[in-house]
């Protein structure tokens, strides 16, 4: 009798916690419903996004969290468009992505900020499409992200285009002969670059001895693959990748007194702010880049600064791109002349609309314009690290 | 040479998972149990490492202490706080338990270090040795490493050996009922193991760290992983075995990635474990208990 | 009628006719939760990993706690299932329209695919015991994990073409990758549905209830309890051992099928050894062999991190914290006592009623 009963107790708890969720959340809505709609004239737009901000990729998700909260307060503090951020922890994971995006959703999320990372972000984008909310995504630049889908919008550039660039810079400059590549190839990001950098390569007839791979699961030894770089001569070795595994291979390359040159993308800036990384490792590191933290032009200088005043450290590329999100979106929301009141349908419209249309420049490049599949056209500038400090090329 | 290169590097690997591993083994043997928390440890002692040197300015060798120290009190907190209660539990509800120590320890890294990527300053300085006109490398963190280990093990197996708290060990590993009939401290005795266990950890971390210089709250996850697979390879349980079962799982994961895939290193090295435990079911140099009825 | 009751008073049948009763009264509750439009949508997105981590929590179960071996590798099984189940859908979508069918299609051919793996990694595994076969587990489950990482799958006019380590075939200007390596798939399209889910958790509960309660069920628990003993009676060891061991993959295949109808985007490296411990932290919270337990547990070990997103950066931690303080407190002295007590009352109870009715 007594495990019975015990039995249907914890049957009905079970029902219950459901029920009470269901009820629990739908209450809160209409709470924010009734706050929306009785001060509508001085209502802020919901900003909604998914990111990382605990396990192995919070760095980015940390970053972009922290980029788009100072645009935020920025903007909101002009007094004109108001924004509320808001973002929900996904873990860099697909199922959680999704968690997290519907829960933005019971928010009464009317913009969204996509996700931070590449994957959870084509896991999300599909419900963005069926549920017509307007989303612009600050670093997720997988093609699939964007790839049928009409109100997915990107801030940094899609993959591709750096791989071609990246070839062609080293060609025209002449600065190796014979090159190895070493790439993430769980990586849409990594692999993307890759595989148009290789195609490049071979057009403009540069010689690559070796091409080695990694994984998230394998991302701490690169000794086989700098050996192998090594062993067949290499003297540049293009790294298509995050800075994390980048300075792990810098700092292995050191150790075992081989040093050719290092070409870098997008994601290898942020190489100097690794807490003790001996930035004399970086030195003649080249990379092509959107944003540069040492840039001396008013508004990075300010955006720098105010970064490191709340959060005691160096903005990096990511944090930029986020912040340049919601400044794209405030331009936007004012060009449309678009209200909070208005329901996620038509202020996706009327993105949709702006973004294809307008023209934007923020910390991560000037006069951007966005084409209808969603991506981005923006000029990566060509760094060299000096001095522990990047310096145009 | 590039047989060589790949050789040293894999001795190298290898070495830390045998310390990584002989912690295993010795909580294993005496305690039964996975503790699968033991991968975080190590990822705590690089930190400690970390910040005294960074933070601090301490010299190396300090910080190397500090997170000995911090580990195995840590370990042995653990073992009073979590395991302890469930000693008489089933061996699943440790493990679960066990997991959650896990969990706990990589978020409260979290929130205390924060998640981006701390880049560690080797513990040893110094060039990397040339040989044969550049052509093989060996750097200093891997001679170190390699010596620790050697010095780790031949410890231990004289402390297990002679000393009368090392014969109280292995009494308990036995057998429980017994050793507690004549006179040994069982609880004692499991701390002590603990400690042990955690302070080999923090080593393993600060080498780790050394080796493959990034910090995360993740770092512990993936070699405790391995080592753990190292420490049944070479028979759960056994000192000379976790040595052997390290060394030889560190060289194969390189070899199997210089030669044949380094997607597939890993599953190669599973693999070769799985064919040497249906050949020897017990390790390489476990012991094997017949079954009584 | 008297038939049903003495079933149901029996206490494997009053096991069963609860762990359906809690399936279908949660369902209907659920339902009517959701046409009435009164859950949020993250609840709702909730529902199908819901099922899907209940059978899978359900089939670690028959080899966690019927069989009595420890399983580290079963979200392999689940990844077997989830990326034939992929496979059959894509390269069908064009001959079979109705998604119902190819649904289900998947989730047989998912079932199929990882009852085979079953076999494969059965055979060697279940020779070992102990923490030896726990090991051989995770290692297998590895294995999986890498190989579908390297392996190629694309479909064009010419039929579907296979490749591992790197894509080694051109695709016609039709064609479209299937499985692209350790990007694994995207643009799957979603299938699965909470009634399919509901359905294929009866499915689940009905067969694996069955055979715990039949001949070979006791054969199963006979191994475990005493493998010598159940030798020396003539049951064969090996064939019962296999037996659980490849139904409880087929289920895990089945749920990783649904699992990855529901998501448009999949990877090989969701399914690693941390998914396959969070399957075991639901059987073994839930109970060993117990299988409502294991319901329960699943259900609400996933919801847990999703309502305390509120405290955020906290969240996992104190995850992390609960889940140890319900491994003490399940195996505490406290929780000894309070059962005591209960019993106690219970059996003054008993005697009281007895007495009246004397």
């Amino acid at each position: 009798m007594k495990k019975s009963l015990s039995m249907l107790l914890a049957g009905l708890m079970l029902v219950g916690t459901l029920a009470g969720c269901g009820g629990g959340e739908t209450a809160s809505n209409d709470n924010a419903g009734a706050d929306e709609s009785s001060t509508a004239s001085g209502a802020a737009f919901k900003i909604g996004g998914t990111s990382p901000l605990t396990g192995d990729a919070a760095i980015y998700g940390n970053a972009v969290a922290r980029g788009a909260q100072i645009a935020a307060d920025e903007i909101n503090a002009e007094g004109g468009i108001q924004i509320e951020l808001k973002f929900e922890d996904d873990e860099n994971n697909t199922e959680k992505a999704v968690n997290a995006y519907n829960n933005l959703k019971d928010w009464g999320m009317q913009l969204s900020l996509g996700s931070v990372t590449s994957k959870p972000c084509e896991a999300i984008s599909t419900d963005i499409n069926t549920d017509r909310i307007f989303a612009l995504t600050p670093s997720a630049s997988s093609v699939a992200t964007t790839e049928g889908k009409d109100n997915v919008f990107q801030m940094c550039f899609a993959d591709p285009n750096q791989g071609t660039a990246s070839a062609d810079y080293i060609s025209e400059q002449k600065l190796g002969s014979k090159i190895a590549i070493i790439w993430k190839n769980d990586d849409v990001y990594s692999t993307g670059i890759h595989d148009k950098f290789v195609a490049e390569a071979q057009a403009k007839g540069l010689e690559i001895v070796s091409e080695t791979t990694f994984t998230d699961a394998s991302a701490t030894d690169f000794s086989v693959q700098l050996n192998d770089a090594k062993s067949k001569g290499a003297d540049l070795i293009f790294l298509p990748m995050y800075y994390t595994p980048a300075s792990l291979i810098l700092t292995q390359a050191n150790s075992m007194g081989y040093a050719p040159k290092f070409f870098g993308v997008d994601g290898m800036d942020g190489i100097l702010t690794v807490e003790n990384f001996d930035t004399s490792l970086a030195e003649g590191v080249m990379l092509l880049t959107p944003f540069n933290a040492d840039a001396t032009d008013d508004k990075t200088v300010a955006f720098v600064e105010k970064y490191k005043e709340e959060y005691g450290e160096v903005p990096n590329q990511f944090a930029a791109d986020a912040y340049d999100c919601i400044y794209a979106y405030a331009q936007a929301l004012e060009a449309a002349g678009a209200t909070p009141d208005m329901s996620n349908e038509e202020l996706c419209d009327a993105m949709i609309e702006q973004f294809t249309s307008m023209t934007f420049n923020g910390l991560t490049g000037e006069n951007m314009t966005w084409d209808t599949t969603g991506a981005v056209s923006k000029s990566p500038k060509g760094m060299v690290i000096e001095n522990g400090a990047y310096v145009g090329m | 040479m590039g047989f060589l290169n790949h050789l040293i590097s894999g001795i190298s690997l290898g070495s830390i998972y045998a310390i990584i591993a002989l912690g295993y083994t010795m909580v294993y043997g005496i305690a039964k149990m996975l503790n699968f928390a033991h991968g975080d440890v190590i990822m705590v002692g690089g930190y400690m490492c970390f910040c005294a040197t960074t933070y601090l300015g301490w010299p190396p060798i300090a910080g190397v202490l500090l997170a000995v120290v911090v580990c195995t009190v840590l370990g042995v907190v653990i073992e009073r706080l979590a395991y302890k209660p469930l000693r008489m539990a089933p061996s699943l509800a440790v493990l679960i338990t066990a997991i959650g120590v896990s969990y706990f320890l990589q978020n409260a890294a979290l929130l205390i270090w924060g998640s981006s990527t701390k880049s560690f300053t080797s513990v040893v300085g110094g060039d990397p040795i040339q040989l044969f006109g550049g052509q093989l490398t060996i750097t200093r963190v891997t001679i170190v490493t390699i010596v620790a280990c050697v010095i780790i093990m031949v410890a231990l197996t004289l402390f297990t050996t002679k000393s009368k708290m090392g014969t109280a060990m292995r009494a308990v590993s036995e057998d429980k009922g017994a050793a507690q009939l004549m006179g040994i401290n069982v609880n004692t005795t499991i701390s002590l193991t603990f400690a042990i266990g955690s302070g080999l950890a923090a080593i393993a971390g600060v080498l780790l760290c050394s080796a493959y210089p990034t910090l995360l709250p993740t770092t512990g996850s993936m070699p405790g992983i391995k080592a753990f697979t190292a420490a049944v390879f070479g028979g759960i349980g056994s000192i000379p075995g976790a040595l052997l079962g390290g060394i030889l799982l560190g060289v194969i994961e390189i070899f199997a990635k210089a030669y044949i895939s380094t997607q597939l290193s890993d599953a190669i090295v599973f693999a070769v474990l799985i064919i040497v435990l249906l050949v020897k079911p017990d390790g390489l140099l476990g012991k094997h208990v017949s079954e009584k009825v | 009628m008297n038939k049903l009751k003495k079933y149901a008073a029996s206490r494997s049948g009053r096991d069963t006719l609860l762990s359906f009763g809690i399936v279908i009264v949660a369902f209907v509750v659920v339902q009517a939760l959701v046409l009435t439009g009164s859950i949020s949508s993250s609840m709702k997105g909730l529902l199908v990993p819901i099922c899907a981590y209940i059978i899978m929590a359900v089939s670690l179960n028959l080899t966690v706690g019927i069989l009595g071996e420890l399983s580290l590798g079963h979200a392999g099984f689940m990844s077997v299932g989830a990326f034939s189940g992929i496979v059959v859908t894509t390269s069908l979508a064009d001959t079979i329209p109705s998604g119902v069918v190819r649904l289900i299609l998947a989730i047989i051919v998912g079932a199929i695919c990882a009852a085979i793996a079953g076999v494969i990694v059965g055979v060697p595994v279940l020779r070992l015991k102990g923490d030896y076969l726990a090991i051989v587990t995770l290692a297998f489950g590895e294995i999986i994990k890498n190989i579908i990482n390297v392996l190629y799958i694309g479909k064009d006019a010419s039929g579907l073409h296979f490749s591992i380590l790197e894509q080694k075939f051109t695709l016609d200007e039709t064609g479209s990758m299937i499985i692209n390596g350790p990007m694994g798939v995207s643009g799957v399209e979603k299938l699965s549905s909470f009634v399919s889910g509901f359905i294929l958790i009866l499915i689940t509960l009905f067969i694996i209830l069955n055979l715990i309660n039949s001949r070979s069920g006791r054969a199963i628990m006979a191994v475990r309890d005493n493998k010598i003993a159940a030798d020396s009676i003539g049951i064969s060891t090996t064939h019962y051992k296999l037996m659980a061991f490849v139904i409880s993959a087929a289920f895990a295949g089945m749920a990783g099928a649904l699992y990855a109808m529901n998501y448009s985007t999949i990877t090989a490296a969701k399914f690693d050894f941390n998914t396959s411990i969070l399957i075991l932290v639901f059987v073994v919270l839930g109970g060993l062999g117990n299988i409502w337990g294991s319901i329960i547990a699943a259900t609400l070990l996933t919801l847990l991190p999703e309502l305390l997103r509120a405290v955020n950066s906290y969240r996992m931690l104190i995850y992390a914290i609960l889940l140890i303080a319900m491994m003490l407190f399940n195996n505490s002295p406290l929780k000894q006592r309070i059962l005591e007590k209960r019993g106690m009352k219970q059996m003054e109870k008993a005697e009281r009623s007895g007495k009246e009715g004397a």
